[in-house]
């Protein structure tokens, strides 16, 4: 009898470690970790692991060991259409300097409407001191459209950030005497790189470092090969992803693999010379916002995988990447709501902001 | 004769005044709608489109549809709110629910009642009394 209840555990105990190797390899599960977002636009960790988090509408949230504390010393942020809050990120030496930069449309100056405007400032005990608005785009625009926008460092501490066409796809992106439908790139302080590709074009506006985009709401370092990625929305499909180099020009609206909302044509080209072809596109569009790199081990066979959101359809494509293609296209996550953000957070985790959901980490079972 | 003549004259040029006046108001009124209505496309196609899509149908299960919706055409106050506002929580049109979260859009309240405008009159929507901004600006956060 006793025999027969060992033998019975041990095959309890077999069973169970089979099951537990299965979900290992294959069940993609999340964990709610910020509850109670409404579209959490960007957000980045911080070294002490908490987390500030821009919210379209406005507000800048700190969480911190399990509670939201709203930051004072914001500057006033215009609502409209797709303008608001958008991304933030540290400063790749916060430690020392304590300092964050974030992008959201501002009304300030000439006209009616808003542009995309680029703030660095000091966040010490939940608030912002010494704010300097280091860029800001014009002219202000009544459009609701593409103001962008994401926020990178490169490894010599210039910030780069992107700006979308604001709706004027004629007139905006290919003229580089003009604001919009480019990345820019600044020293931190916010003055102008000496090496910038258009500082000795006349007129030009300097701080541009490429352009002929749509609206980028996606750019992230390569950790592996250190080059900027970038996604973009294309019109009705042609959604791009391009590796964002000096001075180049990206296409839009001369080149494009997408069609009119309505589905006629503005362009009967694909490819042109002296114009970037994507590395990969999307038709029909996924509508991609956030990016992030797997650089963790904590996702067996995930290392080195891009990860992208899809707002449309409400997942995250998980993508492998060999030789600077997309090999391979995964969904996970999918219909948890309109994914805005990912990023990888201290812990080598994946972290994913959720519109009406909040932000939530990716787990293996 | 020509006293009374000249009374009548002048009684029916005044009449004419009035008349004219009447119309012209009216034909005011009815380029103030047209005027709006038109108005309200420019912002539709800036801020709704990509979710309500060309011909107000919506997405399947997960946008409402704008054309021939009940909820936009019965429930009018309840529709300016959403518009002005956003909208959280589950709401029924044409007997689907819909439990999306839809943001507010930042409009001005001239936008948002061109807007309303031209919603409830296309599409095969059909709406003859106007929303003015006075009727937006009544609208309070629910």
């Amino acid at each position: 009898m006793k025999k027969l209840s060992l033998f019975l555990i041990l095959i309890l105990m077999f069973s169970c470690k089979i099951k537990s190797q299965n979900n290992t390899q294959n069940t993609i599960d999340y964990e709610v970790v910020v509850k109670d977002l409404n579209i959490p636009w960007g957000f980045t960790f911080l070294p002490d692991n908490s987390i500030l988090i821009t919210e379209k509408e406005g507000e800048l949230i700190h969480f911190k060991d399990g509670k939201k504390t709203i930051v004072s010393g914001m500057p006033e942020v215009t609502l409209r259409g797709q303008g608001g809050l958008l991304d933030i990120e540290k400063h790749p030496n916060f430690k020392e300097n304590n300092l964050i930069y974030f992008t959201y449309a501002s009304s300030e100056g000439e006209g009616s409407g808003a542009n995309t405007t680029l703030m660095s400032a000091k966040f010490e005990n939940n608030q912002l001191t010494n704010q300097k608005v280091l860029y800001k785009a014009v002219p202000n625009s009544r459009k609701g459209q593409h103001f962008g926008s994401r926020i990178v460092f490169d490894k010599e501490n210039h910030v780069y950030f992107s700006i979308g066409d604001r709706g004027n796809r004629d007139e905006n992106p290919q003229d580089i005497t003009r604001d919009c439908g480019k990345v820019y790139r600044l020293n931190d302080d916010g003055t102008i790189p000496n090496d910038n590709p258009f500082v000795d074009v006349e007129n030009a506006k300097k701080a541009i470092f490429s352009y002929g985009h749509r609206n980028p709401q996606g750019m992230e370092i390569n950790p592996f090969t250190n080059e900027i990625w970038s996604h973009e929305h294309g019109p009705k499909g042609g959604d791009e992803i391009n590796i964002v180099q000096k001075g180049k020009n990206y296409g839009w609206p001369v080149i494009s693999y997408g069609v009119n909302y309505s589905g006629s044509k503005f362009t009967e080209i694909t490819e042109k010379e002296g114009m970037e072809q994507p590395l990969h596109y999307w038709t029909p569009s996924i509508a991609p916002s956030g990016m992030a790199f797997v650089n963790s081990d904590k996702y067996p066979n995930w290392k080195g995988n891009l990860l992208v959101g899809s707002l449309k359809f409400e997942y995250i494509v998980n993508c492998t990447l060999k030789n600077g293609k997309v090999i391979k296209e995964e969904k996970i996550l999918e219909g948890l709501g309109r994914v805005r953000s990912i990023e990888q957070g201290n812990d080598g985790f994946m972290y994913v902001g959720i519109e009406g959901l909040g932000i939530v980490k990716i787990i293996l079972k | 004769m020509k006293k009374l003549l000249a009374i009548v004259f002048f009684g029916l040029l005044m009449f004419s005044f009035t008349k004219k006046e009447d119309s012209y108001t009216e034909m005011d009124q009815e380029s103030k709608f047209t005027e709006s209505i038109k108005r309200g496309n420019e912002v539709y196609v800036d801020m709704c489109i990509s979710c309500h899509m060309a011909n107000g149908e919506g997405k399947p299960k997960v946008y409402p549809p704008l054309a021939k919706s009940d909820y936009l055409m019965e429930k009018r106050e309840a529709s300016i709110s959403a518009i002005k506002y956003g909208l959280r929580g589950k709401i029924v049109v044409n007997g689907i629910t819909y439990k999306k979260m839809m943001s507010r859009l930042g409009l001005g309240d001239d936008e948002v009642a061109d807007v309303m405008n031209y919603i409830t009159n296309s599409w095969g929507n059909k709406n003859e009394k106007m929303i003015t901004i006075e009727e937006v600006k009544a609208v309070s956060k629910k």
